[in-house]
């Protein structure tokens, strides 16, 4: 399902944005280069990006402007990073991150 | 350490105008510093018309005044730093900023400022019931960001919480973008915000349940039900009223609250005033605070609105080149006697009473220090 | 008042603020009709008349009024209207049929002919509807404005129309 606005009343139609290859979860998305993190799976209609130490449960997207860390996901190996103000490279390897993202990390 | 004459801490309306207004009346070297990736505040996300006076550039998209701002803030020699967070304010107006390098990396850069000026907004509050952190339950300004900066759909089925501007104006936007609204909730029995904005969504088929709350949201590692009881007039849930409404998505527009991290750092002195949203530092007609040079602008001083920020920004931007010699009395006086007339205008009116109320009693609260 | 209690305008409360024009004004052909009835800080519609037909002066707060007689209908303040709470009706449009114009910024945008679902202040469809015009100039600055055609007993009541 995309969710993506293609077309809007005020913002016009979607700008052409160059796509690049990230890899979330082992399995490879296009995204727009420069795009928060967050977006891009949001587009896919993937809402959650970790889970919590403790009670395990599921968290996601809620202030979208970087304060709150409930997007925090492990982005090319590095644990915590919020996704919501992260952008896009090419390549980017994303993984859903479970507790504080110990030992889930690739590099570390 | 390097020297700047005028920092700016946050790139919103307030903390714009402030940069624009200062750099026009002939200060040099006038910084701000912003820890977003792009500079406009939360202006990029307001795609409505703004109300206000005709004077003044109302009835123009929040983006474009953005987009108007930066414009001006270049021709005026203003300079941006982006995802640069302002994290320390020291004694003699030294101000310690976090710079977000091209590289990717950050760099502690103190700055001694001769005057310094505070614009850094508020924060969405929050609202817990049973199920609030599900997946899909987020601030509304969240959602605004996404739909109206990322142009992507944070869901399809979209229950809002709080009948302030802000939930009505996001309500709006989100049926703009595609999305459904099923229901908006609220707890007080009036709407909070202006009727022609409660209006539109109205119009569009968007039910506003006043003196109802959302009691529990309901689902497996994503939101799907919520459901909502109607409150008796101690803001009691009544028992047998309780709805279940299916969506993917819950908004919470419960207010706004100022941002005082760098104010509470440097011993500001506050007071706390509800109708702005909590504690805020007290400042005078310059909207110079406790602290000799340090100026607070904008929601920082007490929640209202862009218009009225933009107005305390270009009143800090004239009294701060005032003080550093770049314009007379007589000439810094016209400009605030203009911008105070603009502000109480629009602090006028059933929606505005309150609000000049509360300024007052913060002017009021200021004390009698030494210049 | 019911905008505070639910959120919409009763014709009640646009005649007790003077806002509604009179039946008289009707019969004389397309008209503007403001509902906006809280004294909040705006004052774009006043200069948008190139009639002077709306005045709000100072304070900037002041409910708009309009003055029916220079009124002509041209609905220039309906996109100029931040709050999106100024309708053109004209009465005299045809036998049986009425217009209402009014601001729609929604897409996919319906077009000339099109038959819609014309609704009321609460959303509620109370009558089919033909599109007569769409307009969406520069000038409105992404405002469209929407012209529908409805029987004329539903003139007082429609404001908008179904979103597809």
């Amino acid at each position: 399902m995309c969710m993506r606005i293609t077309e809007h009343v005020i913002l016009g139609q979607e700008e052409t944005a160059k796509l690049v290859e990230i890899t979330v979860d082992g399995k490879p998305l296009m995204a727009k280069e420069g795009e928060p993190i967050l977006a891009a799976l949001l587009a896919e209609n993937m809402i959650i990006n970790r889970y919590t130490v403790k009670r395990k449960e599921a968290r996601g997207l809620f202030c979208g402007i970087g304060q709150c860390t409930d997007c925090a996901m492990i982005v090319n190996g590095k644990p915590n990073v919020r996704t919501c103000i992260t952008p896009v490279e090419q390549g980017m390897v994303i993984k859903t991150q479970y507790g504080v993202g110990e030992g889930d990390g690739e590099d570390d | 350490m390097i020297s700047k004459e005028i920092v700016i801490a946050g790139a919103g309306p307030a903390g714009l105008a402030a940069a624009i207004e200062a750099a026009k009346a002939g200060a040099k070297e006038v910084l701000v510093v912003d820890l977003n990736l792009k500079p406009g505040g939360q202006l990029f996300k307001q795609i409505h018309k703004f109300f206000g006076s005709s004077a003044h550039r109302s009835g123009t998209r929040g983006i474009d005044i953005g987009n108007q701002l930066l414009t001006e803030a270049k021709e005026y020699g203003v300079e941006i730093w982006v995802n640069s967070a302002a994290v320390g304010l020291f004694h003699d107006r030294i101000i310690s900023i976090e710079k977000g390098l091209d590289s990717g990396e950050k760099e502690l850069v103190n700055i001694q400022a001769q005057k310094i000026i505070l614009a850094t907004g508020a924060s969405e509050n929050v609202v817990r019931f049973k199920g609030w952190t599900l997946p899909g339950i987020m601030g509304a300004g969240a959602a605004q960001t996404m739909i109206n900066v990322n142009r992507v759909k944070p869901g399809n089925k979209v229950v809002m919480l709080g009948s302030g501007n802000v939930g009505l104006i996001v309500s709006y936007q989100l049926m703009q973008a595609g999305c459904d609204v099923v229901a908006l909730i609220e707890a007080a029995p009036k709407i909070g915000g202006y009727g022609v904005h409660a209006a539109k969504i109205r119009r569009a088929g968007v039910p506003i349940y006043t003196s109802h709350t959302i009691i529990e949201a309901k689902g497996t590692e994503r939101v799907s039900e919520v459901v909502i009881a109607e409150l008796d007039r101690s803001w009691n849930p009544i028992p047998g009223t309780e709805k279940v409404l299916e969506a993917d998505v819950v908004t919470l527009a419960a207010g706004l609250k100022p941002i005082s991290d760098l104010v509470r750092l440097h011993d500001l002195k506050c007071v706390y005033n509800a109708a702005f949203g909590g504690w805020v530092p007290k400042h005078d007609r310059n909207m110079e605070s406790t602290q000799p040079g340090i100026y607070v602008v904008g929601d920082t001083t007490g929640v209202e609105e862009a218009n009225t920020a933009l107005e305390e920004g270009r009143l800090a931007g004239v009294a701060a080149a005032e003080r550093l010699g770049y314009l007379t009395q007589t000439d810094a006086s016209a400009l605030k006697d203009d911008i105070w007339e603009r502000l109480d205008g629009l602090r006028m009116g059933p929606f505005g009473e309150k609000r000049m109320v509360a300024k007052n009693q913060i002017l009021a609260a200021f004390p009698e220090c030494a210049k | 008042m019911a905008l505070e209690e639910c959120g919409y305008i009763t014709r009640e409360e646009l005649e007790q603020f003077g806002l509604f024009p009179s039946e008289e004004r009707f019969k004389q052909g397309p008209v503007a009709v403001i509902e906006c009835i809280q004294e909040i800080p705006c004052n774009p519609c006043e200069a948008a008349c190139p009639r002077n037909a709306i005045q709000i002066g100072a304070p900037i707060t002041t409910l708009p009024m309009l003055n029916e007689k220079l009124c002509t209908g041209c609905g220039i303040c309906i996109a100029k209207c931040p709050g999106l709470a100024i309708f053109t009706v004209d009465k005299t449009y045809s036998g049986d049929e009425a217009t209402v114009s009014f601001p729609y910024e929604y897409v996919p945008l319906p077009v000339k002919d099109e038959i819609v679902e014309a609704v009321n202040r609460v959303g509620e469809v109370v009558c089919k509807g033909r599109i007569i015009k769409v307009l969406n100039p520069k000038a409105y600055d992404r405002t469209p404005v929407v012209t529908v055609a409805i029987e004329k007993e539903f003139a007082d009541e429609v404001r908008s129309m179904k979103r597809k």
